[in-house]
């Protein structure tokens, strides 16, 4: 168990470097001038930024000079929020999307088990028709059209209301996270129902669960130790991925809701071509992404005893 | 898969459906003790209050939505409109813009300006918000600091006017031998490289704002970093800023003229950049006003909102490349397209939003000339779309060109330059037969596409930086380096020289006529449209000031009145 923790980990680490170096590449490959401006900058005062930037340097040195802060765990400043440390802004921002992260999934993973159990129950009943439904709407709707419509209903509610029940946008308290969390959720729920729906189905007609019946368990324990337990593994494995897809794919409802989190930051640092704030929060959203995925295959052992961790 | 159905009366279905309800009221409550636990975490790392009221009487209060975070507010290295919106309600400068957009004294309570130089006096009750006098040396500091090549301000070169500034910036003078200095505490003298007509003007400007010296020295690196490392001099300090989510600015009680100002708090609890954000923000009564797209132009008709609009300032046209090996070098080719350009269709039925107006001229409809608008007193020439003298321009262009080749239009891709390059491309195919290929880039490839000169033709825009047609007057002249498409004309080059030196509005405004001229009889560009804001306001908020240059929109004058 430490032996494989220990290999899984330093593979992650291998991983890690390897999309440093690979965005690094991209980055410098992509056209476009991080330092260019509306108005035309003269050669002087480009000489100055370049220097305060270290791009003066030949790309391989940049690439050497970013890979040792990196170890000490430093991304430089930012480019374009000029006075902040790339660390500050991930330090600051991070927990806001984690937060929203946490939520979304947690709702996500407890809605899609309990409704991909339902819908197993209900095969091609009533119920099932209705949630199957709800499940393609809700994988083919896009989230930006999701955020839209959620935030409507917010201000059509606080109007019938009269007084505003929940905020239409901002951030802070409990009211302002309970919409965006489940605007956020609702895409992975559907794909975890219709993931546990299917597992559902596949227990019910195992050998083990037509033992069980036949010797005469009570159904609630079929149902709760045989059935719903082993119907989770495959959910389970998918909920790393999951978080990190989540945590890091915020960034429509961050930009509707006006959320300050990171994914924002994420996607402008990308068309603004702010380089350290590029490689600080991919390469921390990597590594994240790498930690998850570790942490999940751990539990797997640990739910399911077949699963040997060597 | 699903062959048969499940028994109906199954035991094990019933009790699994009884299992999975207490086990949904399970989730659920873990869900809500979740959320409780991270928001009780969250407002321990400062999180904000719940709900915010457009207006708030009482507290003489509004509530705004901020489209941007401001990079950093060190005013001597700003260059984004938001940080000069923000800039403009903490900080104020030597002379500052009044509500009818009047230049009238700020810091300084009177100036003289000369050919040679300028002296301003400074009023004795302006404070920082720390309470201590806003003094000359506090100007020379703030200005060498602009001009510091160590410094890297890309905006240094609005100060280049003050004696000595481009050679400092260009590092072969010491920051020391600026000509700005402190005669005495309250007298600053400044000394010009040439004569200036417009300083007056130029010293309203972010860049000119005042910095303390031991202020800025004990913040280093973070300076203007947060609201704790500035200082402030103007009618607002700001007592709140969270990074990505809140900016709060607060009456500046120090402020010399505080008794003018009506409103006590500006909160932008709110930062995003989609306007249908803002748009369900206002609808919902949280903020007091808001900017509009066109997205949601229809709806705030249908809502009978009383929208509100202004010209921005800004004006947008195609650019063309003047490198011999471009096609686009050619005049009777850039004639014929010029011939062909419809920027009324354009404006009227392609981009269709109220507010914009089409393009004539490089010098937009809001300068001021010798006495009235500048467009009055000099109509630049009108060229009416004529195709058959277009193609006639054409043939010529084909003696001389052999086959023209399809030509690049590089453009932004944002919903209107998208519009307006697909009305290009289409107009040029369907009239003169010539190909477009269009180069949709982000806006830094843009720039850098632009700079590198790989083009025939661009989709560009320019914001003034000050109120005086030299803002755009001097953009083709040859040694200029946002003339990206190259243009060189010896005879446009002496009239942007007389309108730098000259002191004289009518030597000057004569100037502008000229280039004005030059520049649509040589078809150096093709005007496309002076863009229009639209914006929406709670009718309780009155006197907000929304400018073309300088701060805008403008709280500092604003002041709350209940309505029936």
């Amino acid at each position: 168990m430490l032996a494989y923790t220990v290999k899984r980990l330093l593979q992650g680490a291998a991983t890690v470097w390897f999309i440093a170096t690979a965005t690094f590449v991209a980055m410098h490959s992509v056209p476009g001038d991080p330092l260019a401006n509306q108005r035309a900058t003269s050669e002087e005062i480009r000489r100055n930024l370049e220097e305060r930037y270290g791009l003066d340097r030949p790309v391989i040195e940049q690439y050497g000079i970013f890979l040792g802060s990196m170890l000490r765990g430093d991304f430089g400043i930012s480019f374009t929020q000029e006075n902040r440390r790339v660390n500050d802004i991930i330090r600051e921002n991070f927990p806001v999307s984690a937060t929203l992260g946490i939520l979304a999934v947690t709702f996500a993973a407890l809605g899609g088990i309990l409704w991909g159990a339902l819908t197993a129950l209900y095969r091609n009943r009533l119920p099932d028709l209705v949630i199957t439904f709800l499940v393609i709407l809700g994988i083919s709707v896009p989230s930006f059209v999701v955020a839209a419509l959620g935030q409507l209903a917010l201000v059509n509610l606080n109007a019938a209301v009269g007084e505003p029940l929940l905020p239409v946008a901002g951030w802070g308290t409990l009211r302002h996270m309970i919409v965006p969390s489940l605007v956020l959720g609702l895409g992975t729920m559907a794909y975890l129902t219709r993931l546990m729906r299917s597992s559902m189905l596949e227990i019910a007609d195992a050998d083990f669960i037509r033992t069980a019946r036949a010797k005469g368990l009570p159904p609630t324990r079929i149902f709760l130790k045989h059935q719903l337990r082993n119907a989770i593994l495959p959910v389970v494995t998918v909920l790393g991925p999951a978080i990190a897809a989540i945590t890091t794919g915020g960034f429509v409802v961050e930009l509707v809701f006006a959320i300050p989190g990171l994914g924002r930051y994420f996607v402008t640092a990308v068309q603004q071509l702010d380089y350290t704030v590029i490689m600080g929060t991919t390469v921390f959203y990597g590594a994240f992404l790498v930690v998850m995925v570790i942490a999940v295959d751990l539990l797997y052992g640990w739910i399911d005893p077949r699963v040997r961790l060597e | 898969m699903d062959a048969q159905p499940a028994p109906r009366r199954d035991p094990v279905t019933r009790a699994a459906v009884r299992q999975l309800l207490v086990l949904g009221a399970v989730c659920v409550a873990v869900f809500a003790g979740l959320m409780a636990a991270l928001a009780w975490a969250s407002s321990i790392t400062g999180g904000g209050s719940a709900v915010h009221r457009a207006i708030d009487f009482e507290t003489r209060t509004i509530t705004l939505v901020l489209e941007d975070e401001p990079p950093q507010l060190d005013s001597t290295r700003s260059t984004d409109a938001i940080s000069f919106r923000i800039l403009g309600h903490v900080m104020e400068g030597l002379i500052r813009y009044d509500a009818s957009n009047d230049l009238v004294p700020g810091v300084a309570e009177r100036w003289e300006i000369r050919p040679e130089g300028a002296t301003f006096w400074l009023r004795e009750d302006a404070r920082w918000s720390d309470g201590r006098p806003v003094t000359a040396h506090d100007f020379v500091f703030a200005w060498r600091k602009v001009v510091d090549p160590a410094n890297a301000s890309e905006y240094a070169f609005i100060l280049y006017p003050v004696r000595h500034a481009e050679a400092i910036n260009t590092r072969t003078l010491p920051v020391e031998q600026l000509g700005v200095r402190a005669v005495s505490p309250r007298v600053l003298e400044v000394e010009f490289e040439g004569p200036v007509a417009f300083f007056d003007k130029l010293v309203a400007f972010g860049l000119y704002f005042p910095v303390r010296e031991d202020f800025y020295e004990s913040r280093g690196e973070r300076y203007g970093a947060d609201a704790v490392d500035l200082l402030y001099n103007g009618p607002f300090a700001m007592t709140r800023w969270v990074h990505g989510a809140h900016v709060r600015l607060e009456k500046n009680p120090h402020y010399w003229n505080r008794d003018t100002v009506q409103l006590n708090t500006i909160d932008m609890p709110y930062v995003t950049s989609d306007t249908t954000a803002a748009v369900n923000l206002f609808k919902d009564g949280s903020i007091a006003s808001t900017g509009l797209g066109q997205e949601q132009l229809e709806e705030a008709m249908k809502l009978r909102w009383n929208l509100g609009r202004y010209v921005d300032g800004s004006v947008f046209y195609v650019d063309f490349n003047f490198r011999p090996e471009r096609p686009t070098s050619n005049v009777h080719l850039r004639r014929a397209l010029q011939l062909v350009n419809d920027s009324a269709e354009l404006v009227n039925k392609v981009i269709a939003l109220p507010g914009y107006q089409p393009g004539v001229s490089m010098f937009p409809g809001w300068l001021t000339g010798v006495e009235g608008p500048f467009r009055h007193e000099y109509p630049p020439p009108v060229v009416t779309p004529d195709h058959d003298k277009a193609r006639e321009h054409l043939a010529i262009a084909r003696q001389e060109l052999g086959d023209i080749r399809p030509l690049v239009l590089l453009t932004d891709d944002s919903p209107i330059a998208n519009k307006q390059a697909e009305y290009y491309q289409n107009l040029f195919q369907r009239t003169l037969g010539i190909e477009i290929r269009l180069d949709k880039q982000i806006f830094k490839q843009r720039l850098e596409k632009m700079t590198s000169g790989d083009f025939d033709m661009v989709a560009a825009g320019w914001g003034p930086d000050y109120a005086d047609p030299l803002t755009y007057g001097d953009l083709y002249a040859s040694w200029n380096g946002n003339n990206r498409g190259l243009y060189e004309n010896p005879e446009l080059d002496a009239q942007v020289r007389i309108a730098q030196s000259s002191l004289d509005p009518r030597t000057r405004m004569d100037a502008f006529g000229e280039i004005q001229r030059i520049l649509i009889e040589d078809a150096v560009h093709l005007p496309a449209f002076e863009r229009g804001r639209l914006f929406v306001q709670r009718p309780e908020l009155r006197g907000v000031v929304r400018r073309t240059v300088g701060t805008d929109p403008d709280y500092t004058h604003a002041w709350l009145e209940e309505t029936p």
